[in-house]
């Protein structure tokens, strides 16, 4: 046991000055990294940030809306249908997830019509064959539609990562550092943004869908905009976007859509100098624009915004170029939001932040400082106490405990495993923690030594029977640390992490670099060495 | 020079009184959660919480009247560390996670308005009702799981007897520590979820080392009177559990007092579960074995792991 070949010897300085070496960057400026040789390591510990200062973000896809808009259009495709077939349809009702109505003369034909319909207006998003993505079930006269679960699970799936990938987008575009987005389970979205600890602007870009639509003003009925009175069928009462109180009567359908916009542009306006947003649309987006206004000059063409109408100018002349421009009495920065959103795209259904977490630069700062200053004095304090029990033992266990510290920050750094604050609480624990395979194999030495062992055979044997006991001890505790970091995230996460890996270098260490320490003295080593009274 | 080797304290003639000291404190800690409840912090209720920080000194009680004019419902305004450095929580709101959102924004503009001196916001939390609700469900199955997984563990590298023993000590320290919580009526937060893990691993860390102490002892002494038995493994091991006990406390305290308050909970669940994880395995899990018939008779060949 206490017999290392040279290859031993040379394995265990080699891990050991590897992991220093990965550990070395963490206590220079990224300026004096600067000027390392190229073949040195030069990441430094990734801060989690509760340290670094940012914002982390939850969100979650209103998964609801998803499928209440893909039942408001199954609605529609059926009754229509049911109309081309000449059928009348009576108590047609509509809830969150199907459609029932009764209906006489509804046969297999009708229902392969159906069924149809859905499938082809799905086809992106289910290729299933023939298969149907709707369940229809008939009591006598009675009819049910609802959508399969698997459709409904491929529905908020894609939805999620068409959202991600907006999301994605609409931050890149506001230029932040690093910001890290990801999907968590099956509808949320995680966002991190290191450095940002007011995170308004973003949420107020990611609290809207940015579904842009152009609608004409339904002329028909002169009506009071601050009280109007029902819409004509084919036409809906919308609010002014910045007057909550102005509303219009727009005809419900879409002209041209956001979905064919291919760039828009922050800008001023030459003659009256406001901020505008200028677009264009791509081809058909264009043809349609064309069409439109060349056949509606002289009436206003509403500007619609997730449901607020931005504004509505009056259509002058057709425009046949494809572009043109939105003014909505708003500000610089609203204008550049908007350019972003209509950029980026629309969200196929509303984002809900469920959780915010921000921490400013200087707290992160104060913590990194504190959680520095309480590792130091816990480390003097152990060390002095180590070196107060075991004498030489206790001071051989105190290099160990040093190597330790710089193998756990090693580690992270190679990894580039996240530190936080209780990370660095978990590293200070491991301080506490580290320690005791040494003082297992310590005691057992004592022991043996008691028993009336030589020196060198209590070594040997006190490192024997401690093994066992070393790993169950150390087992349980990383356990729990592996239960902890499946269970939680963020913050605490970092927490298991430093734990963990802490376990692991105490470990090695104790059984590596200690003992190879005290081989390399075997012969000289006397009881007293390890604390013991001399008399015993 | 500091060595309490080679003791030999009858651990086992206070059992009695250990027994009761600890249900006594058991039954307490229930009772307190029934009673006081555990001071769930946002992580767990829901709500907001904002720290700031400010260049001068803050009267509270103003700040908390004008915070509570802004009808948000419960708001509570407490210093943090310095008398400029202020949090404040808002409960969470009726109405589901978005409007949770808008309570920063009419915070922060009535703060601006009604202190008259440099704020720097430096921690804002949200937490919605969807969100809270899942964090206490996940923290009370990571506890359970934790506990069982000890369970299991003991039970596989031991005998059942052993195993039972150490999670009712496990438990018992749980108890102990969440008791605390509820007594004190200081937060209970994620970390201290965290904290209570930790605490589940070392307390079975430190009853695992005097068990292993045990079951190496019964082999050793076939006929040994098994009360002097586990005092022998109690006496063996009590200078580890001391010393590890010590340079962990040490390194506790020093982050307790220097770590900062944002971490001072998380702190305080830890030294209290060292403190009583240390006192269990001594005077919980070792003394109850005595009740559990553990088997005298280990086949040597399964003896393999102490005697190599």
């Amino acid at each position: 046991m206490l017999y290392f070949s040279n290859i031993k010897i040379f394995s265990v300085l080699a891990v050991i000055i590897i992991t220093l070496l990965f550990a070395l960057p963490n206590i220079f400026t990224k300026d004096q990294l600067d000027v390392f040789p190229s073949f040195l390591p030069k990441q430094q510990v990734n801060l989690g940030l509760d340290l670094q200062g940012g914002s982390h973000l939850l969100l979650e896809v209103d998964t609801v809306e998803i499928i209440k808009e893909r039942i408001e259009n199954l609605n529609a495709d059926v009754r229509r249908i049911l109309k081309q077939n000449n059928l009348n349809y009576s108590n047609f009702k509509v809830s969150n997830d199907s459609l029932k109505f009764v209906v006489e003369g509804f046969n297999n034909e009708i229902q392969k019509e159906i069924s149809n319909i859905s499938v082809s207006n799905s086809q992106n998003i289910l290729q299933m064959g023939d298969q149907t993505n709707l369940i229809i079930s008939q009591d006598q006269n009675m009819v049910e539609i609802s959508f399969t679960d698997e459709f409904i699970k491929q529905s908020v799936s894609n939805a999620v990562a068409q959202s991600l990938e907006i999301v994605r987008r609409r931050i890149d575009e506001l230029g932040t550092r690093e910001p890290s987005i990801q999907r968590q389970g099956s509808s949320r979205i995680i966002i991190q943004l290191p450095g940002i600890d007011d995170p308004d602007r973003i949420k107020s870009l990611l609290g809207q869908t940015a579904k842009l639509t152009f609608q004409l003003v339904d002329t028909s009925t002169n009506y009071d905009p601050l009280n109007p009175s029902r819409a004509p069928i084919g036409s809906e009462i919308l609010a002014s976007d910045t007057d909550e109180d102005f509303k219009y009567i727009i005809k419900k359908r879409i002209m041209v859509g956001g979905e064919n916009l291919v760039d828009a542009q922050p800008g001023f306006d030459p003659q009256t100098n406001e901020p505008i947003v200028s677009f264009r649309f791509d081809r058909i987006g264009a043809t349609k624009f064309g069409r439109v206004t060349q056949q509606n000059v002289g009436k206003p063409f509403a500007i619609v915004l997730d449901d607020k109408v931005i504004s509505a100018p009056v259509i002058r002349e057709a425009i046949l170029g494809g572009s043109g421009q939105i003014s909505g009495g708003f500000d610089a920065e609203e204008a550049n939001d908007l350019a972003i959103l209509l950029r980026a795209g629309a969200l196929p259904a509303p984002l809900i932040i469920l959780e915010e977490r921000s921490v400013g630069p200087d707290l992160g700062a104060d913590s990194i400082e504190a959680g520095q200053f309480a590792a130091i004095i816990g480390f003097i304090a152990v060390i002095i106490f180590m070196i107060f029990v075991y004498r030489y033992f206790g001071l051989l266990a105190d290099l160990a405990l040093i190597i330790n510290l710089f193998m756990v920050l090693g580690v992270l750094s190679l990894f580039q495993a996240t530190l936080t604050l209780p990370g660095i609480a978990g590293i200070i624990l491991t301080i506490g923690m580290a320690v005791d395979a040494n003082v297992l194999i310590f005691e057992r030495v004592k022991e043996e030594i008691r028993n009336g062992s030589n020196m060198m055979n209590a070594v040997e044997n006190g490192y024997k029977r401690a093994l066992s006991t070393i790993l169950d001890a150390n087992i349980t505790t990383l356990i729990a640390a592996i239960i902890l970091f499946f269970m939680a995230s963020g913050p605490v996460r970092g927490f298991s992490i430093t734990l963990a890996i802490g376990i692991f270098t105490s470990v090695f260490t104790a059984f590596t670099f200690t003992r190879l320490l005290i081989s390399l003295n075997a012969k000289r080593l006397k009881p007293n060495f390890v604390g013991m009274r001399s008399n015993v | 020079m500091f060595d309490i080797s080679g003791t030999s304290i009858n651990f086992l003639r206070v059992r009695f009184i250990t027994f009761v000291a600890s249900s006594v404190l058991i039954v307490l800690s229930i009772a307190a959660f029934f009673i006081s409840g555990l001071n769930f912090g946002i992580d767990f209720k829901g709500g907001t919480l904002i720290e700031i920080e400010t260049t001068n000194e803050i009267e509270i009680a103003g700040l908390r009247d004008n915070l509570n004019t802004l009808q948000l419902g419960d708001v509570q305004v407490q210093e943090f560390g310095s008398s400029k450095n202020l949090l404040i929580r808002v409960e969470q709101q009726i109405g589901g996670d978005q409007v949770q959102q808008d309570v920063v924004e009419i915070v922060k503009e009535s703060l601006s308005s009604y202190l008259s001196t440099d704020i720097n916001f430096r921690r804002t939390e949200v937490v919605g009702p969807k969100v809270s609700g899942e964090l206490i469900q996940s923290g009370a199955i990571a506890i359970l799981a934790a506990v069982f997984a000890m369970l299991i563990y003991i039970w596989f590298r031991f005998e059942w007897q052993f195993s039972l023993g150490a999670v009712v000590a496990l438990i018992h320290d749980v108890i102990l520590t969440i008791g605390v919580f509820c007594i004190t009526q200081l937060e209970f937060n994620l970390p201290i979820i965290a904290a209570i893990l930790t605490i589940v691993g070392y307390s079975m860390n430190d009853t695992v080392v005097v068990y292993d102490r045990v079951r190496e002892n019964l082999r050793k002494y076939r006929s040994k009177e098994i009360t002097d038995l586990l005092n022998l493994s109690i006496n063996d091991t009590l200078s580890r559990t001391i010393v590890t006990s010590v340079t962990t406390l040490l390194a506790l305290l020093s982050l307790f007092i220097f770590g900062g308050e944002v971490i001072k909970g998380f702190t305080f669940a830890m030294i209290w579960g060292v403190i009583v994880g240390t006192y269990s395995s001594i005077f919980v899990a070792a003394p109850l074995l005595k009740y559990l018939d553990v088997k005298r008779e280990w086949n040597t060949t399964s003896a393999v792991d102490s005697t190599r």
